[in-house]
């Protein structure tokens, strides 16, 4: 009975020293509001080293680096569930308590709780990627054209193809524009270099899957598809292609580390040219709730750099169409038809960016779904 | 292109296979453990971990089965001697699991600064190749012997577990608990030690599979994301479709197996019918063996007679 009194004595001795470490804590951080904050919401977590979140929290490092901040001044709140309300209002009314002057929230489905948020704190500012909501005064949304990457990337694989079939593992059917849009783009940029060449596209109906991805990949391979490319999470499609011998296209980041022997380039985001602008502008007090849509040209889009894959003659080929898209060259211009032989661009038209990420449901003529 | 679909259904079906003999080991001694599910979880991770740091496929496997063992006596301790509701504590083990792995996946993580890689060697033992000789055999040579090694591993354990069940005394005393333990009990059987010893030796099979999928299937980089993704439920509806035979869980793990695969192979220029369809057509089909195995009431192939339910001596 002794022995279980002492325990309980230990148990609660400790339970009051925790309690007091964490008082000394709080103490010392909020000695520091005065300085600018700036908070990040992930939905994953940067230490995965690969993909989504990993790309967003490199876009942070950066803006840190450039704009000299410390470390008390950058606020993180990794694995944020984008369906769960009551977790992402949790977590931002966390970074506001802490003193964040701007807030990125990084997934679509923080969207409506930002909005609400916005609208009671309207000392903060709240930039949301990939959404449409801007309410006017502190909150706008940000997103890019990763479809000029994906354009030139399909350079890459259209010159290095000797079949003439390239598979492209997609996340989602028709009826999602930002796969569909990415899609399209590519097969344009192949048929720019190889217009024998066909795009076969196999739908693996989730965002983060590696057995799926892999068995879209190895299906692709044995139609015959000698290069594969990919709009999902993992690198499962490049290991694959990797495995027998033939070559890929990664997405998000650099997939060459993952695939040497197989990779030539990836699409890629470099999310630090819109934080290190937004973040600049916040703390000058000259920040405007315009939303951002950032290309090439600002640098929020690029190609990886091109791997020791690439077949002769590629990195000349996507130097013009980079320079092209650099003068003006829009990508989605007449005349384009679907692969049902509809006419979906006329003749010196060109489709505006709302209608490539927000309303593209067709597959462009090149295009084949296995 | 049969045959490539035929290829890729017998890969997808191999971590079934391992999950189905594993849980059939585990309900023919009597006990129906649904934290297959977590076991592949823990499974995946060790046999990762150590095929990291080591580069050694048997060492990986070795240790992706003791994970399986040590998940698994936690069950049988808490079942077997502590009586808990099996069910419960079997789901329990699948949260349990996948929590595990996630979590020592992260610090993996975080050590490797990035998402931990195989080295090359280790994936050119893990690789297809076809064995010299018998690989050359056409269609044949590519359907069954060009395969990786874990793939020829589950057939194994697969047939010796099917031996041992029907074939050998420890097998009759094994099932003769499954049954009914108080006869058994009465024979003369050590009850709780047949049950330990077949829980645990389930749960490390359930484990190789497991390690199956975060080697071969994760394309040889740990990701910390779902690589099991539902394949142990998949596997306990295999282990009613196979009639509690680890022969028949082999043919059944292919059917399995070309199911899943199926939404890549099928021609949809002729036949046109929805991405979802084929991703409910396995467990359509569980539906259909359950109605069927309910009507059919054979001795063989039914589930054993004490499965989910608790031994007490004292009640007998």
């Amino acid at each position: 009975m002794l022995k279980m009194k002492k325990f309980w004595v230990l148990i609660f001795v400790a339970v009051m020293a925790l309690t007091l470490s964490a008082c000394s804590k709080e103490g010392k951080e909020t000695s520091n509001t005065t300085d600018f904050k700036v908070a990040v919401i992930h939905i994953g977590d940067p230490a995965d080293g690969a993909g989504y979140t990993y790309a967003h929290d490199l876009g942070i490092v950066k803006m840190q680096e450039e704009l000299g901040l410390s470390d008390e001044q950058i606020i993180r709140k990794n694995n944020v569930n984008d369906t769960d309300a009551v977790a992402i209002t949790t977590a931002m009314e966390e970074c506001i308590e802490e003193g964040a002057d701007i807030i990125f929230g990084t997934s679509w489905g923080y969207m409506d709780t930002m909005e609400q948020l916005a609208a009671e704190h309207s000392e903060v500012i709240f930039s949301h990627c990939s959404g449409y909501k801007n309410n006017g005064s502190n909150m706008n949304n940000y997103f890019g054209r990763i479809y000029q990457a994906r354009y030139l990337s399909g350079i890459a694989a259209g010159l290095k193809t000797q079949s003439n079939m390239i598979g492209y593992v997609a996340a989602m059917p028709i009826d999602n524009s930002e796969v569909t849009g990415g899609i399209n783009a590519f097969a344009l940029g192949v048929e720019s270099v190889n217009p024998d060449a066909k795009v076969y596209v196999k739908v693996t109906n989730t965002w983060f899957d590696p057995t799926l991805e892999g068995q879209a990949a190895e299906a692709l391979l044995d139609m015959g598809c000698d290069v594969i490319t990919q709009h999902g999470d993992t690198t499962a499609p490049q290991m694959a292609a990797q495995a027998r011998g033939v070559w890929g296209v990664g997405y998000n980041s650099d997939m060459t580390k993952d695939a040497p022997e197989a990779h030539l380039t990836a699409p890629i985001w470099n999310w630090g040219a819109y934080y290190t602008k937004a973040t600049k502008e916040a703390m000058e007090g000259n920040w405007s709730n315009d939303n951002y849509f950032g290309g090439m040209d600002d640098g929020l889009i690029d190609l990886s750099p091109l791997s020791k894959n690439v077949a002769e003659g590629t990195e000349e080929a996507i130097e013009a169409a980079r320079q092209r898209i650099l003068d003006g060259y829009k990508i989605f211009e007449g005349e384009l038809y679907d692969n049902q032989g509809n006419l979906v661009c006329a003749e010196g038209e060109a489709l505006a960016d709302a209608d490539i990420t927000g309303a593209m449901n067709w597959y462009y003529k090149t295009v084949e779904v296995k | 292109m049969i045959i490539n679909f035929l290829f890729a259904a017998i890969k997808a079906g191999t971590p079934l296979l391992f999950g189905t003999t594993g849980e059939i080991m585990t309900e023919k001694s009597g006990n129906l453990n649904l934290g297959v599910e977590g076991m592949m979880f823990m499974g995946a991770f060790m046999g990762f971990f150590v095929g990291f740091h080591t580069g050694s496929l048997p060492l990986a496997l070795l240790a992706a089965f003791i994970i399986g063992n040590f998940a698994a006596l936690i069950y049988a301790f808490l079942t077997v001697t502590m009586m808990a509701n099996q069910n419960v504590t079997g789901l329990t083990l699948t949260i349990f699991g996948i929590g595990f792995a996630k979590f020592f996946g992260e610090i993996m993580i975080r050590k490797a600064g990035g998402s931990p890689k195989l080295s090359p060697e280790f994936m050119i033992t893990i690789s297809e190749k076809p064995i010299p000789v018998l690989g050359e055999i056409p269609v044949i040579g590519k359907l069954i012997f060009s395969h990786n090694p874990l793939v020829y591993l589950s057939v194994l354990v697969a047939v010796i577990c099917s031996i041992y069940i029907m074939k050998t005394r420890a097998g009759l005393n094994m099932r003769a608990v499954g049954e009914n333990p108080a006869a058994a009990d009465a024979a003369g059987i050590k009850v709780t030690r047949i049950k330990y010893l077949h829980i645990m030796l389930g749960g490390g099979i359930c484990g190789l599979g497991g390690a199956y999928l975060s080697l071969i299937n994760g394309g040889g980089v740990w990701n910390n994301s779902s690589v099991v993704n539902g394949q142990g439920w998949i596997s306990v509806a295999l282990v009613i479709f196979a009639s509690w035979s680890p022969m028949k869980a082999i043919f059944g793990s292919l059917v399995f197996g070309a199911f899943s695969v199926l939404q890549f192979y099928a021609p949809k220029d002729i036949i046109h019918i929805p991405n979802a369809f084929y991703v409910m057509l396995p467990f359509l089909i569980t539906t259909f063996v359950l109605i069927f195995a309910s009507m059919r009431k054979s001795k063989t192939g039914s589930q054993p007679a004490g499965c989910g339910i608790n031994y007490f001596r004292e009640e007998r």
